[in-house]
């Protein structure tokens, strides 16, 4: 298992997509902190947390270098799983490996060198809050749906992984409960980083990095001044869950007044 | 003149794993390159004219690419060290991956794509194991935790390997390999470099050309269903 260290992350400039530098000294990553990453698509968000999941050393696209705590990472902190303090869920929500849910756990549980069998039930359970319809052990992780793999690989990299580090590319997508990740990373104390399109994950975290053609163009802190739209944003996301929730599980919504109550219940303004 | 021996299945990427290699060492090192294939082959073309390195290739045909491997190998080393190259790559297009083309005095790198399948490994055990290091590409296709899972794989086989993961097509992590290569020695004596493991490359009467199915109609090394199960791991 990696160290119970705090991990401290600085992302060194690269360049843009016409090789030009990017317009920044380094952005410094403390513990605890949440980060989001905003911009067109096409624009380099992806980009930018591979180059810190893979602790590039000037040898990707980007040319970015990723120090830990100061300094360039250890090979230790690169090659060994049990070791890095980082953990991705990319957009991929495909899996090649053709093993049951169960036998992939207890693979990754070898790898990142933690934790006992009991695990892999908590690892699922886990997975079940975040997503519809339920995974069990003996499915085939082939099988799962794209929703369901990322559930899965968001509760492995808060329990298996048990990193410090975590990045999430658009988690909002694949239909899964993201209030419920959300809360779930503030209860496990994670330092986040959300690579994503949607206005409520984009406002809850303290900073906000803005891409642009393959380069860093702007870092933002709202501190408070957001504070109010926020507050909207939570209603309307609230209101807008528990909709999806009713069409999802074949509701007819001919209600305007009920969806009007929902809205005020969740303290949206009209 | 170091020697690299570079095998893996088709598609694996290993000619994008030796592309990075040959950049890194082209200006010290003065690499040339052998690509071994069994009908067709255009990478000698592609990475001359990228590199403007001295390449060549040989066509295995109605041989096992790894049998032309071996019987040309002593050959190609002469053509290098005429060339006064300080290191020479072979990339092996393999067959049926039960082999190992990796020799002594040489550095033997295994190519798997990270979406090969978590039994990959094992069917290509003889492949990882006598190598000095396993690349694992493409890994930018699959999710962290199943790359993760794949390296635990391969180590089930193969438990001390190095393992290098990369994105060839970018270079991404291939600085261990680099590093390795570096540091591996030269060729002390090419009149003693040998197999580092037994391959599974008798003849048999099928590679003589007698079509008829049923091991009862041929002789050599056969097998019953029965017996089926008498898998090579090389050596």
């Amino acid at each position: 298992m990696y160290d119970e260290l705090a991990y401290e992350l600085t992302v060194l400039p690269g360049t843009n997509k016409d090789g030009e530098k990017e317009g920044f000294d380094r952005i410094i990553i403390r513990p605890g902190d949440t980060l989001s990453i905003v911009g067109a698509t096409g624009s380099g968000k992806s980009a930018f947390v591979n180059d810190i999941e893979v602790l590039a050393q000037n040898d990707t696209v980007t040319g970015r270098s990723i120090l830990i705590n100061g300094e360039e990472p250890s090979e230790d902190l690169v090659r060994d799983p049990a070791k890095k303090p980082i953990a991705l869920i990319t957009q991929n929500t495909r899996v090649i490996a053709d093993l049951t849910v169960a036998r992939f756990l207890a693979l990754h549980m070898q790898a990142r060198d933690t934790g006992a069998q009991s695990l892999i039930a908590r690892t699922i359970d886990l997975a079940n809050e975040f997503t519809g319809e339920k995974i069990a052990e003996s499915m085939r992780m082939t099988a799962l749906s794209g929703g369901q793999t990322r559930s899965i690989l968001i509760a492995d990299a808060i329990l298996i992984g048990q990193t410090p580090i975590l990045l999430l590319d658009e988690v909002e997508n694949a239909g899964i409960n993201k209030e419920r990740v959300v809360s779930c990373i503030r209860e496990y104390k994670k330092s986040v980083i959300f690579v994503t399109h949607d206005p409520y994950l984009a406002l809850i975290t303290d900073k906000r990095v803005i891409m642009k053609n393959g380069a860093v163009a702007g870092v933002l802190e709202p501190g408070d001044r957001e504070r109010a739209i926020l507050q909207t944003v939570t209603g309307m996301d609230a209101f807008l869950w528990e909709l999806r929730e009713k069409i999802r599980g074949g509701e007819l919504i001919s209600d305007p007044v009920e969806a009007q109550s929902t809205r005020k219940k969740a303290g949206v303004p009209a | 003149m170091k020697l690299v021996i570079v095998a893996g299945p088709p598609s694996a990427g290993k000619t994008a794993v030796i592309r990075q290699i040959i950049k890194k060492f082209s200006k010290t090192d003065k690499p040339a390159y052998l690509k071994i294939d069994v009908v067709k082959a255009f990478e000698d073309e592609e990475l001359h004219e990228e590199f403007g390195i001295h390449t060549r290739k040989v066509y295995s045909g109605d041989l096992c690419p790894d049998h032309m491997g071996i019987m040309v190998l002593r050959d190609a080393i002469s053509w290098a060290e005429e060339l006064k190259a300080g290191m020479l790559i072979v990339e092996s297009a393999g067959l049926c991956l039960r082999c190992t083309p990796y020799t002594t005095q040489a550095f033997g790198i295994a190519v798997l794509p990270a979406v090969s399948g978590s039994n990959s490994p094992l069917k290509m055990a003889p492949l990882i194991a006598l190598a000095d290091a396993a690349v694992v590409t493409k890994t930018d296709l699959v999710s962290q935790a199943e790359k993760e899972v794949f390296r635990e794989c391969i180590r089930s086989v193969v438990p001390n390997i190095d393992i290098i993961e990369t994105n060839a097509v970018q270079g991404t992590g291939l600085r261990y390999l680099l590093q390795a290569i570096s540091k591996y020695p030269g060729i002390s004596d090419a009149e003693t470099i040998s197999l580092r493991g037994t391959p599974p490359l008798g003849v048999c009467t099928i590679c003589i050309g007698k079509k008829d199915i049923g091991w009862q109609h041929h002789f050599g090394v056969i097998r019953p269903l029965e017996e089926a199960d008498n898998i090579y791991r090389g050596d």
